[in-house]
């Protein structure tokens, strides 16, 4: 199990064992307890208040932003690690580092216009 | 030098079986009608996808799909869907009225691009060594060839979070 397929055949296999033990737990659990469901036993339990309407509701508009901010954040993150991993290497130097900080410069500005226009303060 | 196709190797079998359920849960996404579970078919898609990077050995982009796809992307979407007034659940009225057109579309474009790549490549063959789709070689062709297209993407990625935050404003109004 060494090398690359090798390494990845450990990754699946380890996942298998975790799948198995989660469905196997639910599983043994299922088999195990008693089932006699009612209308009451099914409904969804909330303080022991009966729910009322629909589990469905329309959230704002202005959460897209905190999402669309992850996503800026994501593709910001993925690349730096391939940058962080060549940067002092020779043949790169200085310019590289400018490279990666004018791309940050650049998200940083949206960063500000989202702080200028409000939008990161809670209310 | 191509290798001999029968019998497969171990990877192509996997690929193979990856890319069957990359289809399978492409096909869910586009036939379902549930549009939550249109969501959660496309992150078996895209995880399906990553599987076949990583068979590859394109070891980065595998992770990088995971990261933004699965993680990030799946969950714009899911919050696209929270935005919108529509019922979650079984809809009927899910499908719209251009739907044999979008398939003969979607055809049409599977067949320019599959007879592109065919037509390309035929029987090019390139081992699959693995550290060629490590973060570092990434790295060295991105700082040293696409220097321009890195750049350009901050600027597209600056100009969409600027458009998200215009729309979600409802204080901010245009020119009158």
């Amino acid at each position: 199990m060494t090398g690359y397929f090798g390494s990845y055949v450990v990754v699946a296999v380890l996942l298998g064992v975790g799948v198995a033990i989660f469905a196997g737990g639910l599983l043994a659990n299922r088999l195990l307890r008693p089932d006699r469901p009612t209308a009451e036993k099914l409904t969804t339990y909330e303080c022991g208040v009966d729910p009322v309407g629909e589990g469905w509701a329309q959230s704002q508009i202005r959460y897209y932003v905190f999402t669309y901010l992850y996503v800026v954040f994501a593709v910001d993150a993925v690349f730096l690690f391939p940058w962080a991993t060549v940067f002092a290497d020779p043949g790169f130097g200085l310019t590289t580092l400018v490279e990666m900080f004018v791309f940050l410069a650049f998200i940083a500005l949206g960063i500000l216009y989202a702080w200028r226009k409000r939008v990161l303060t809670w209310t | 030098m191509t290798p001999a196709l029968w019998p497969p190797t171990a990877q192509e079998i996997v690929f193979l079986l990856l890319s069957v359920v990359a289809v399978g849960s492409a096909l869910l996404v586009v036939t379902t009608r549930q549009l939550v579970h249109a969501a959660l078919w496309l992150v078996a898609c895209f995880g399906a996808l990553a599987g076949c990077y990583l068979v590859l050995t394109a070891e980065f982009v595998a992770w990088v799909q995971v990261l933004i796809y699965v993680g990030a992307v799946v969950v714009l979407m899911l919050f696209g869907i929270m935005l919108t007034r529509a019922p979650i659940g079984r809809t009927a009225d899910l499908d719209s009225g251009n739907r044999v057109v979008a398939a003969l579309v979607a055809l049409a474009t599977a067949a320019v691009l599959v007879t592109v790549v065919i037509d390309g490549f035929r029987s090019a063959y390139t081992p699959l060594d693995p550290g060629t789709g490590s973060a570092k070689s990434l790295g060295g062709s991105i700082f040293r060839t696409w220097v321009l297209p890195f750049e350009a993407l901050s600027i597209l990625l600056l100009a969409a979070l600027i458009g998200a935050i215009v729309i979600s404003r409802t204080d901010i109004k245009g020119r009158e």
